[in-house]
């Protein structure tokens, strides 16, 4: 699931574990500063892992789990239904912009769509933070307000590295249903409601 | 009146409406530029052919059906092959919408705005806002009208989602699938001038379920006669739509069978309107339910009304 650019070429079999996890754990660790202060740059496209979209979207699905003694019909979403719905929504943003004419690869853009996702999980954080107050209005409010940001930041960081490799005059067509997922996801974080 | 020359003309933007201009626009940039005008029948005479060949397409259905198996040449199972159908362009969408928005009469949409380029992202792509849009308006209605119950505990509902890609969905696609099925079945028995592909179909419907977005939407409005009058609306624009594009492929046909097929056509969409408003938004009368049992009208008519 990663992809390598060997600077030299050495065996990486011989290396304690320390240095395997520490080096990828790296990886992914710049890769979210990349995501939280969004420039132009190709770091993300070129280097694609998909470690962090899988960490983000597991303490997603994991924070979105109510305690699950009710199974009632009409509950909240499972972790598998979040796990579907963001990997398939990927999966599905990705063949909308290849066949719409991009030149960006699957995993690369799976890769940047997955990384995007991390102002959201910290989205969730503070709401189930915030959750632990006293619930009223001013809760609600709080909680939309973060919500509203952090998605307007996955959009504009999305948007940053995704934007470029669409043809001109499709970009729009292109970037609309990264704005749905987002706006998917973030309705998910929103309504949470824990027991 | 003016020169033959000029009727000629003036056919194309005959219809001499701004909507008019776009589709010449549209077929430059998609067809090779400045030639596709030429290839347009010029008016056998008389202003009542005129109307017709704007709709039928006579050798236009023609020779676009060659320039769309020119186009499509790419055998099934390449990437290519499925990349003909997102062929289009941001504005080239919009102009779809916008005239899936305002039909007029006589405008046939398919010959107008998809002229043989059937994209697959407007109906997909219309298709999930319209899932989510549901899902969340219906939410969100619920929520509202229950909001002063003490005994309510709110619940994102989420299974609805499921249920409502299930059915939008089968909607956009079966029905046009059994729709051309029939419509290929009366072609081998009546020769029909004008004939849809399974994709123009498919184009027609997906743009024709837009007008339910900023609907669903506007059904979170608790009131009964409100949501009436937006599914009256809705109803109006994408059945008249749809009726408007399905009549010239029937009218050779047998009277009642053509009548019969647009009559099914409107009422499926009927069906589908109706049955999403009533399964996903509760009734606003339920808000009104009285605690005590010393109300026994209140109690009937909200019965009644749920």
């Amino acid at each position: 699931m990663r992809s390598r650019i060997r600077e030299f070429d050495s065996s990486t079999l011989n290396e304690s574990v320390q240095n395997t996890i520490m080096r990828d754990l790296k990886a992914v660790g710049k890769k979210f500063m990349h995501v939280l202060y969004p420039r132009k740059s190709n770091t993300l496209l070129r280097d694609w892992d998909l470690w962090g979209p899988l960490i983000l979207c597991v303490t997603l699905a994991l924070m979105l789990q109510r305690g699950s003694v009710d199974s009632e019909k009409d509950g909240g979403p499972q972790f598998a239904e979040v796990f579907v719905i963001v990997w398939f929504g990927a999966v599905t943003i990705t063949l909308n912009s290849k066949l719409l004419g991009g030149n960006i690869s699957f995993f690369q853009s799976l890769c940047v769509l997955g990384y995007c996702i991390l102002p959201l999980t910290v989205a969730m954080l503070v709401c189930r933070l915030v959750l632990l107050a006293e619930p009223g209005p001013i809760n609600f409010m709080v909680r939309l307000f973060v919500v509203i940001v952090m998605f307007a930041w996955s959009i504009v960081a999305s948007t940053a590295f995704l934007a470029d490799s669409q043809p001109p005059n499709r970009k729009a067509l292109a970037v609309y249903p990264v704005f749905l997922f987002y706006f998917v996801i973030s309705w998910m974080i929103l309504t949470f409601t824990p027991q | 009146m003016a020169a033959v020359d000029d009727l000629q003309f003036e056919e194309f933007g005959d219809t001499a409406t701004s909507l008019a201009a776009n589709p010449d626009a549209t077929t430059i940039s998609i067809e090779d530029p400045g030639e596709t005008p030429k290839h347009q029948p010029g008016p056998p005479g008389g202003s009542g052919r005129e109307e017709d060949d704007e709709l039928l397409g006579n050798d236009d259905s023609d020779k676009t059906e060659l320039l769309a198996g020119q186009k499509k040449s790419s055998p099934f199972w390449t990437f290519e092959y499925y990349q003909t159908f997102f062929d289009v362009d941001t504005y080239q969408v919009f102009d779809r919408i916008k005239g899936s928005l305002l039909p007029i009469p006589g405008k046939n949409f398919v010959r107008l705005y998809i002229r043989s380029n059937p994209d697959l992202y407007g109906p997909f792509w219309i298709c999930a806002t319209l899932v989510f849009a549901i899902a969340i308006s219906g939410n969100l209605s619920n929520f509202l009208i229950h909001l002063g119950r003490k005994t309510y505990h709110y619940v994102p509902e989420f299974r609805k989602v499921s249920i409502a890609a299930t059915i939008i969905y089968a909607y956009a696609w079966l029905v046009p699938l059994a729709l051309w099925g029939f419509l290929v079945w009366r072609n081998s028995k009546v020769m029909n001038i004008v004939s849809y592909s399974f994709l123009e179909i498919v184009c027609v419907y997906g743009y024709s379920l837009f007008i339910y977005i900023p609907t669903a939407i506007l059904w979170i409005i608790p009131q009964k006669v409100v949501r009436w009058i937006l599914v009256m609306i809705a109803l109006g624009i994408s059945g008249s739509v749809l009726a408007m594009t399905f009549w010239p492929a029937v009218r050779e046909d047998n009277r009642r069978i053509a009548l019969a097929t647009v009559v099914t056509i409107v009422l499926l969409h009927v069906l589908l309107s109706v049955g999403c408003l009533a399964y996903f938004f509760d009734a606003p009368e339920m808000d009104h339910l009285p605690t005590s049992t010393a109300a026994p009208n209140q109690t009937a008519a909200a019965a009644k009304a749920s």
